[in-house]
């Protein structure tokens, strides 16, 4: 794995990316770098291409232009052989946690272990059930279909899954909407757990205002179809760009970080 | 004490435990990737009894999958009455140890997995299931029934666009599909059954043979299971998605009773349209039969024609087309109520129209048998 990878590495490279919908052009001349055991966020309003610009880094996309490089390797254009060992390397939680129905949640976390690795049942079933008390469910989630699981449970037991394979990289799109405040709370605490101990490179899409100010090392404001704002939270909120202003010169915004003030 | 036993370490990622001096090394990398080959080398480990010392200085990198390992390893050994001092350990791989302990703590021991049913519990819950899944399937059509006298009562509130959509789908966008399924049948019946005809000279039967077969039978049952696929299983998947969806329940929160809208159109749209594409599947299968006729027993289209009128009775057309409302009611109903059964998600859609497709061809045959019986035994056989 991280072969020779330095304090300064960049997990993700992405320069001149272009997408596009049919005629709708998503990004354009989008540059974004992050450095290994960073955790970032992006933001941005409701169309700006938050979602999008992650389904091209892990590949479910394939961008119009431009270049995505991960872990160093270029996947513009990458061969199914060299994807499928990339895959290995990340985790992604999505915004609806698109586990799958007919399994339950110990075997969903255990699809990825058994699709990657070769160790027997009994040790897939040991470390699904480890993933899945990682991400804070109790142990008798294991044997519930995720129909039976409230919304914030199935956010964690989708964690779980993102988490199966150890990865050094992990997408999470929205991962604390529809959760209440201690259980959001809860999450970002994980997250930075995760980084912290695991080094775990974390890309985020979130509009959790309190997430960005808890969570993340930096926040990648996307808008006019590029990054506009790359910085460390207290950083970007100073920014002058209409676009950012608008964003955080809110109440919300305003609350958020009047609590952090306070709390420092 | 034995020299250092050793295990080599395998290339590429790989965890491994190095005996040295009555220490314990662990070495290597412990990720998912490298623990592979851990379990082999444990088995054949020789342990030393008492208090002995794993020391993790040696480790690579570890992860969570690795720091379970470990910690499994640690509390194997202890279930045997040994103690274990784990030395060593990188600070972030101590971290990172203590975090999976919390974890694994806080999420508590599995519950103990219920026994499995034995054969006769099972026997008797399947039956239950299906006893009540019938009783559930009478009150869905008693619903749709009530629906429709209330629709008799206020015709104002019925949805004629989504009568006329459905009319469309079910019916117009089926005509080829029916037109070719219903001339192939008229070919295959006069084909079979000219060869024994004109085995006794009997040419000219071939008009009643072809005629009441599929006037009578076969153009009212192909028909059906062709719609019974087509359209009483988009009807599931539709409703069934839309239950997934919570659609059903926004109708529902918004005052629209998903009967009046989701069932009442689509019942009365196969109604209309299921008689009119059997009339059709009829002059197809017949138009094929009198084309085999021609080319194979010298039946003319004149002759066939003539005799046509002659043989078949219009009773024997209209019960033909009699049976299919019947059959359309059946796939209509069946095939919504199935869309409302199901729970979750797509494998459940999946499984509903699957028994919704099954369930109503079914019930389409063992009608026509009924009709069969109970036509015969008035005495009307043609």
């Amino acid at each position: 794995m991280a072969l020779s990878m330095g304090p300064a590495e960049k997990v993700i490279k992405i320069s001149g990316l272009r997408t596009r919908f049919g005629e709708t052009i998503i990004h354009d001349n989008l540059d974004l770098d992050i450095s290994r055991g960073e955790v970032v966020a992006l933001v941005g309003g409701s169309g700006s291409g938050k979602t999008t610009l992650v389904r091209a880094v892990i590949m479910l996309l394939k961008p119009a232009a431009g270049s995505i490089k991960l872990f160093g390797e270029e996947i513009v254009g990458i061969g199914d052989g060299p994807a499928f060992r990339l895959r290995r390397r990340f985790g992604m939680l999505f915004q609806q946690g698109a586990l799958f129905g007919s399994l339950t949640v110990r075997e969903n976390v255990a699809v990825p272990l058994r699709e990657h690795t070769r160790l027997p049942a009994r040790r897939i079933a040991e470390i699904a059930d480890l993933k899945i008390a990682l991400a804070g469910l109790p142990a008798d989630a294991g044997n519930k279909l995720p129909r039976e699981l409230s919304g914030g449970m199935l956010k964690r037991a989708a964690l779980a899954r993102a988490l199966a394979l150890d990865p050094a990289l992990l997408f999470l799109d929205e991962p604390t909407s529809g959760l209440d405040p201690v259980s959001a709370g809860a999450f970002d605490e994980l997250v930075v757990q995760l980084k912290e101990s695991l080094g775990l490179t974390v890309v985020m899409v979130t509009h959790d205002l309190d997430s960005l100010w808890h969570a993340t090392d930096r926040v990648a404001f996307l808008g006019e179809k590029r990054v506009i704002g790359y910085a460390p939270m207290a950083e970007l909120v100073t920014a002058e760009h209409p676009l950012i202003r608008a964003y955080f010169e809110g109440p919300r915004g305003r609350a958020a970080r009047g609590q952090i003030c306070t709390a420092k | 004490m034995m020299a250092s036993t050793s295990i080599p370490l395998a290339s590429g990622d790989s965890a491994a435990i190095r005996r040295d001096q009555g220490r314990y090394r662990c070495e290597g990398r412990w990720t998912l990737a490298g623990i592979e080959t851990l379990d082999a080398q444990l088995q054949g480990m020789p342990w030393a009894t008492g208090t002995l010392q794993l020391d993790g200085s040696g480790i690579q990198a570890i992860d969570t999958t690795g720091a379970l390992q470990l910690l499994n390893l640690v509390a194997a050994l202890e279930r045997d009455g040994r103690r274990v001092q784990l030395v060593g350990l990188h600070e972030e791989h101590r971290e990172l140890l203590e975090l999976v302990r919390e974890r694994r703590a806080a999420a508590g021991e599995p519950p103990p997995t219920t026994p499995p049913r034995n054969r006769l519990e099972r026997l008797g819950r399947w039956v239950w299931h299906h006893l009540r899944r019938g009783g559930d399937f009478l009150a869905f059509v008693g619903e749709a029934a009530l629906a429709l006298g209330q629709l008799i009562v206020h015709p104002r509130r019925f949805r004629w666009r989504a009568l006329f959509g459905n009319v469309e789908t079910a019916g117009i966008h089926a005509l080829p599909i029916v037109a070719l399924l219903a001339f192939m049948m008229g070919v295959v019946i006069a084909y079979q059954g000219g060869r024994q005809l004109e085995f006794y000279g009997a040419n000219i039967f071939i008009v009643e043979l072809v005629s009441l077969t599929m006037l009578r039978e076969l153009a009212p049952l192909i028909t059906a299971i062709i719609v019974a696929g087509r359209t009483g299983s988009s009807y599931t998947a539709q409703i069934g998605t839309m239950q997934v969806t919570e659609e059903v329940d926004a109708l529902r929160t918004i005052g629209i009773p998903p009967m009046n809208l989701l069932v009442l159109p689509k019942l009365l749209a196969l109604v209309v349209a299921l008689p009119l594409l059997t009339l059709f599947a009829d002059a197809l299968s017949v138009f094929g039969g009198m084309v085999m006729a021609q080319i194979m027993l010298d039946v003319s289209y004149g002759d066939f024609l003539d005799r046509f009128p002659q043989v078949v009775t219009l009773t024997s057309f209209l019960i033909g087309i009699g049976k299919a409302p019947v059959f359309a009611a059946i796939i209509a109903l069946v095939g919504c109520y199935q869309g409302f059964q199901v729970r979750g998600g797509a494998d459940s859609v999946g499984r509903q129209t699957t028994v919704s497709v099954v369930q109503s061809i079914f019930l389409v045959i063992a009608t026509d048998a009924v009709f069969s019986v109970m036509l015969g035994s008035v005495g009307l056989w043609r």
